[in-house]
């Protein structure tokens, strides 16, 4: 073991006992190694010759392992989640991850013949951004950042930026506006989150 | 310009369609009150802030824009898509892309951006030639792509604010800004002033060609923003808004550090403290 390697040792252990666990354990390469995951199952699920609804499937079990789906499914209800049962919020995020990976998945087929490389990872406010580049045949390559955090108690993305486009915030305004439809009945919207093809 | 169209746009134009980046394209009522009539916000413009003082009228384009998509543009793409082999239309696609680059060049020119010019200006030569007459894209493999820009991206250089965001009829979401500077790059292509007729419609034609190709190949996504959202007019303003800012701010690294939202520390009275 060189010097660093045991002082490192030395300082992430009397780091990890000052801390609640968890909460910072996490550094830039963990960050990126989490995005290297996400991307290699990714342009797997680009590259099978399979039908449009077994990538939807696979791109659902992408999203559930590597994204924190609460965090993301409670930020998108917004200021509505405050209200919400225990129940609800329940039957809302697993409604709200169907809805995800339907919308979302899709889109794979965009995707067929193209590739996304895995950037740089560095650490931003009390999280994690990798930036990643997509290469899509006949498009000018752009960039696809995740943002990355561990405080749900393991390693998961909680955003994505498409060409600056925030997830989040996109599904928030849909969110929001699904449930002024509704006049704010949050069953119905859960129903018809389910509902969505 | 070849703009990534991950994200839909709703608008579309086939005299237009030679600047490309997908919704940026416009007309306005700043251009005829002048630059100095933009619509401006009256606090300093935070990232993520809409400014919209003209959203009855820009919801009724909206409206328009959709009914000319369903009817028309959709359809089209989407036969446009099916029918023509894929090959045929990236060539197409490298065509019209190729044609534009010199008033992408003349723009980067404007801005101060030396480097960006070169390297356009060496892509343009590159595909010209070895890419018989830009109909291929072997540049674009030795990774000199083109380094994307517009008048509207001179204006913001020059200091020019964004405006109010306008949706403007068939060309679809925009800025103040931008719809000046989509009618200026109607000029900024020096081939337009040098190549005969017809010649110089070409790549104009190639590029609408293009955009309809976009439009089928992209057909889901662009369906899911403009009829499958509950609210499909604040969806793309958005999204437009959103990726528009990105690409002129993408030059600086921290740019977007204040869209940076941490949504743990929002949701729960942070749960991890305790």
């Amino acid at each position: 073991m060189t010097r660093r390697n045991l002082l490192g040792g030395l300082f992430s252990g009397a780091a990890l006992a000052a801390l609640p666990s968890g909460v910072w354990a996490m550094t830039a390469d963990a960050a990126k190694r989490l995005v290297d995951l996400i991307v290699a199952d990714i342009n797997k699920v680009i590259d099978a010759p399979t039908s449009e609804s077994a990538k939807i499937a696979e791109f659902e079990k992408i999203f559930v392992r590597y994204a924190d789906v609460p965090t993301i499914a409670r930020y998108a209800l917004g200021v509505d989640s405050r209200r919400a049962s225990e129940a609800q919020l329940d039957a809302f995020t697993r409604a709200f991850q169907v809805y995800v990976s339907r919308k979302y998945g899709r889109r794979f087929r965009e995707f067929i013949g193209g590739r996304i490389e895995v950037q740089k990872a560095r650490e931003v406010k009390n999280f994690h951004e990798v930036r990643t580049i997509a290469h899509l045949r006949g498009e000018s390559p752009f960039e696809v950042a995740f943002l990355v955090s561990d405080r749900s108690g393991q390693p998961k993305f909680f955003n994505i930026f498409i060409e600056g486009v925030n997830m989040l915030l996109t599904e928030r305004d849909e969110i929001g506006a699904m449930l002024d439809r509704r006049r704010g009945d949050l069953d119905a919207l859960i129903q018809d989150l389910r509902n969505i093809s | 310009m070849h703009t990534p169209a991950f994200f839909p746009k709703t608008g579309f134009s086939a005299d237009a369609a030679r600047a490309v980046g997908i919704a940026r394209l416009g007309l306005s009522a700043c251009l005829v009150v002048g630059l100095a009539g933009c619509s401006v916000p009256d606090s300093d413009d935070a990232p993520g802030d809409i400014h919209d003082p003209y959203e009855e009228t820009n919801r009724n384009n909206h409206e328009l824009n959709r009914a000319l998509d369903r009817g028309l543009i959709r359809p089209a793409g989407k036969g446009y898509a099916s029918t023509l082999p894929a090959p045929v239309a990236e060539t197409l696609s490298n065509f019209g892309s190729n044609l534009s680059l010199p008033g992408t060049v003349v723009n980067n020119l404007l801005q101060g951006n030396v480097g960006g010019a070169l390297q356009n200006t060496y892509r343009f030569a590159f595909n010209t030639v070895f890419g018989i007459g830009g109909l291929g894209d072997p540049a674009g493999d030795f990774g000199i792509t083109e380094v994307e820009t517009d008048f509207g991206a001179t204006l913001h250089v020059w200091g020019v604010p964004e405006g109010a965001y306008v949706e403007l009829p068939i060309l679809g979401p925009s800025t103040e800004r931008d719809a000046v500077g989509r009618v200026v790059d109607l000029f900024t292509n020096p081939l337009s002033y040098t190549l005969p007729k017809p010649e110089k419609y070409y790549g104009t034609v190639a590029n609408a060609a293009s955009k309809l190709g976009d439009r089928g190949r992209y057909s889901d996504t662009v369906d899911s923003v403009l009829y499958e959202s509950a609210d499909s007019y604040s969806q793309s303003r958005s999204m437009y808004l959103q990726n528009r800012r990105f690409e002129l701010g993408s030059d600086d690294d921290d740019a977007y550090l204040d869209q940076y939202d941490d949504p743990y520390d929002e949701i729960y009275d942070d749960p991890y403290s305790e």
